[in-house]
């Protein structure tokens, strides 16, 4: 995850925070606790989409942050920093409870005649990307989208175009080599341009 | 890279998008691009469905302080005290 604020501009009060944390301040805990259990929460439920486990997750993860407050050395933001160790957790539930084969993601992909064309077309969708997301219709739709995907490809999709995180972290954090996340997150691009694209070209959608 | 049917350019798009794609290879994949509105049209559908993946969730993951999950909070306050407790 990039952090264009990292090392040399964590503020001041954010470092008086930190070292309140690591002092065991009760008083900073639960203003950390308040300030991003509903942020982390909605992160969690994306990646685990039940929700005892993202409670479990998020509980999880904010007894880590008191075992590793120590070893936080700023170089990122301190939101950054939760957000990973959040996506970590998860991630980690997502691996024990994986117990069926990956879905294909054949179906979801374009179509092309013999001679290379696009079975179907493309046409332009009628309206931009920045315009359709004022819609809480829209957002909806792209969130039902995205989790209509298999979940090899589904968290590489997060990963990457959500959550910020580039091709070497997000293959550090899932354990598997680059080209498989270059690959998965064009296919899982693909997918969900097909599944969008009858909301997308209608402009009253 | 001669020439690119649909096909090959759709292949190739993933790493026209995240710049990897050589100089020359990116001219022929663009002189196509020029010619071919289905082409054109889904690179613009692919560029924009990244966009929208990026914003929506961005709603749900503000922090809004009078959303804090109350049940939630006093059970991680809880864990945190009794795993203190010597």
């Amino acid at each position: 995850m990039t952090d264009s604020t990292s090392a040399a501009s964590q503020t001041q009060a954010e470092k008086v925070f930190v070292e309140a944390l690591r002092k065991g301040d009760e008083a900073a805990y639960e203003r950390l606790v308040r300030t991003y259990v509903g942020p982390l929460q909605s992160v969690a439920r994306r990646y685990l989409r039940n929700e005892e486990d993202a409670r479990d997750v998020v509980q999880d993860a904010f007894a880590s942050v008191v075992r590793s407050i120590d070893r936080f050395e700023g170089e990122s933001k301190l939101s950054t920093w939760l957000h990973r160790i959040v996506v970590n957790a998860a991630l980690m539930k997502l691996r024990t409870q994986r117990r069926k084969p990956e879905e294909s993601i054949d179906d979801l992909l374009p179509g092309f005649l013999e001679d290379g064309h696009q079975r179907e077309p493309a046409s332009e969708w009628a309206q931009s990307a920045s315009r359709a997301l004022e819609r809480k219709e829209i957002r909806e739709r792209v969130r039902d989208s995205i989790g209509q995907l298999p979940e090899g490809y589904r968290m590489v999709l997060m990963l990457r175009d959500m959550d910020g995180y580039d091709t070497d972290q997000t293959a550090e954090l899932l354990g598997i080599q680059r080209g498989a996340v270059k690959t998965r997150l064009h296919r899982a691009r693909q997918a969900l341009r097909g599944l969008l694209d009858p909301h997308m070209r209608d402009e009253v959608a | 890279m001669v020439d690119l049917t649909c096909r090959e350019l759709i292949e190739f798009l993933g790493e026209y998008f995240e710049g990897g794609l050589p100089s020359e290879n990116r001219a022929v994949f663009e002189a196509h691009i020029g010619i071919c509105p289905p082409c054109k049209a889904y690179l613009e559908n692919y560029r924009d469905t990244v966009d929208l993946v990026s914003g929506a969730c961005e709603d749900l993951e503000a922090s809004v302080p009078e959303e804090v999950p109350e049940a939630l909070v006093q059970a991680i306050l809880k864990a945190r005290k009794a795993a203190s407790r010597p």
